[in-house]
């Protein structure tokens, strides 16, 4: 385990350093090397949000799935397909893509006096749609599969019932039971269900390399943030009071941790606001540093190539060998990752709704 | 960095991608498949138990059956075994009679012999007398013919009283 952790941070650490001193490098002779691959940008600009699903690139070709994009500036909507900004190059009714800078990527307009204006940005982005596509698919099959229940009864599942039923089963047996209680656990059911298949789902689109997989949704900080949130907000709702007890005036500690100075009811409160923080967390990063892994092996070949071709051919043998592995090990993680957050979920709620026994004492 | 920094268009997006496919599955898709697989469950846990309750009354009856069987075995047994015991009986029976009636059968046809043979003799015996009566008859006739050997006779037996 600890060798595999060792190697992870070298992996890790080779992609995290490397591209720095691609960049350094870049800067340093600017002008003698324009087409320089920095693979830290490429790796970057492929696992963030974009207005546009870039396919691919040939010559000065650029084959790219337009979005719409969508601003609220100064009270008007403005509405545009993302195509007007000519992949970033041009700007269009004063708007423009951001090319350097904190808002870098982003669609912002010019001030009179240079300063960059952020519009409220509802754009279609490639992870918006991505969203959208995975929601429609999840919604799809599940309303399918329903039909099917309806229909076979009593009978074994077929086809697709029978790949998603083991998922449903473990979902409601191993975590929803096992962590919430057989009285309690069937209001949350329906919560833990659908995040875990919208997690699961979208992890699994996210590795496949074509569109409209890719896209790196789960290791989008909004998109994790607003998966905990929906966990935050559950467990606040319906926590009973021996939950909020628990928080601001824990029993079983001495009164002097609570008064004068409130320092449990801190700690407890903090680590109401730490349990998605850290959902929101764990999830974006795994997924994020499965996608830099996988690139930055891809990366390898090209910055290999770049010194002599034939290294960079050399080269791809490891790098596409170790990218298949990868590949698999993500197969991997992206069920474990959406089997933690439901898990970590559950037992958030099974903390909620816990009838505690004061008598017996507390950790 | 851009890539810790959530985007506004995103959330909200997704809270809205995410919020319907809830609602929807929680509404139209959840419900159903849960109940069914309860359902499903319940009717096999039933099932399972018949079974078990089934298998428990076949078991019975078996034995029930196998008793049965041994019973009529046992009963058919016996009453072979009478059977035979009274057709022994009776051939014993009947030889005894059989040998009974040969014994006076023959007994009763020895008698008849017997009393034939007797009546013979008898027959024989007064056929014998009579002849030989005649015969003394003729022979005294002839004897005493003559006075003389009269009147010796008489002497003689007068002598013979006498002596007594």
């Amino acid at each position: 385990m600890s060798g595999l952790v060792a190697f992870w941070m070298f992996v890790a650490g080779l992609f995290f350093i490397a591209p720095q001193q691609l960049k350094a490098e870049d800067k340093h002779d600017e002008g003698h090397h324009k087409k320089e691959f920095n693979a830290g940008q490429k790796i970057i600009d492929h696992i963030v949000d974009a207005y546009e699903w870039h396919i691919l690139d040939i010559g000065d070709f650029h084959l790219s799935v337009p979005f719409p994009v969508i601003l609220y500036d100064e009270g008007n909507w403005h509405v545009f397909m993302s195509s007007k900004f000519k992949h970033g190059y041009a700007s269009y009714k004063g708007y423009e893509i951001a090319k350097e800078g904190n808002l870098k990527g982003k669609v912002i307009r010019k001030a009179e006096d240079g300063t960059e204006i952020r519009p409220l940005d509802l754009s279609i982005t490639k992870n918006v749609f991505s969203i959208f596509f995975a929601s429609g698919l999840i919604i799809f099959l599940f309303m399918s599969i329903s039909k099917a229940y309806k229909r076979t009864r009593k009978h074994a599942p077929k086809g697709i019932q029978s790949v998603l039923e083991p998922l449903i089963m473990f979902i409601r047996d191993e975590i929803a039971i096992t962590s919430i209680g057989r009285n309690k656990y069937e209001k949350f059911l329906p919560y833990l269900l659908t995040v875990f298949f919208f997690i699961f789902f979208n992890n699994l689109l996210g590795i496949v390399p074509i569109f409209p997989g890719g896209a790196n949704v789960t290791g989008n900080i909004a998109v994790t943030g607003v998966l905990a949130l929906f966990t935050f907000f559950i467990t606040a709702i319906r926590a009973n009071k021996n939950y909020w007890m628990h928080i601001f005036n824990t029993p079983g500690v001495p009164w002097w941790l609570k008064f004068p100075v409130p320092l449990m009811p801190i700690i407890e409160l903090v680590g109401v606001f730490t349990k998605p923080f850290v959902l929101m967390v764990r999830l974006f990063a795994n997924i994020t540093a499965g996608h830099i892994i996988i690139l930055g092996f891809i990366s390898l070949i090209f910055v290999f190539g770049q010194t002599s071709i034939f290294a960079g051919y050399g080269i791809s043998v490891i790098s596409i060998t170790l990218a298949i592995f990868i590949f698999f090990l993500e197969l991997l993680v992206a069920f474990i990752q959406a089997y933690v957050f439901t898990l970590l979920s559950a037992i958030y709620f099974g903390m909620a709704v816990e009838e505690h026994h004061h008598e017996e004492g507390h950790h | 960095m851009e890539l810790v920094n959530p985007g506004i268009g995103l959330i909200f997006w997704m809270t809205l991608a995410f919020g319907t496919v809830f609602f929807v599955l929680s509404k139209f898709a959840w419900p159903s498949i849960l109940r069914a697989l309860k359902e499903r469950e319940q009717h096999i846990e039933e099932a399972l138990q018949a079974a078990d309750i089934t298998k428990e009354e076949m078991k019975k009856l078996k034995i029930d059956n196998e008793k049965l069987l041994k019973e009529a075995k046992d009963e058919r047994d016996a009453i072979l075994n009478d059977a035979r015991k009274i057709r022994d009986k009776m051939i014993d029976e009947a030889r005894i009679r059989a040998n009974e009636e040969a014994d006076r059968i023959v007994e009763s046809a020895r008698e008849r012999i017997e009393n034939e043979k007797m009546a013979a003799m008898v027959e024989m015996k007064n056929q014998i007398a009579k002849v030989s009566i005649d015969i003394a008859e003729m022979i005294l006739r002839e004897k005493m013919k003559s006075d003389k050997a009269q009147t010796d006779f008489i002497e003689r037996i007068i002598d013979e009283s006498r002596l007594n």
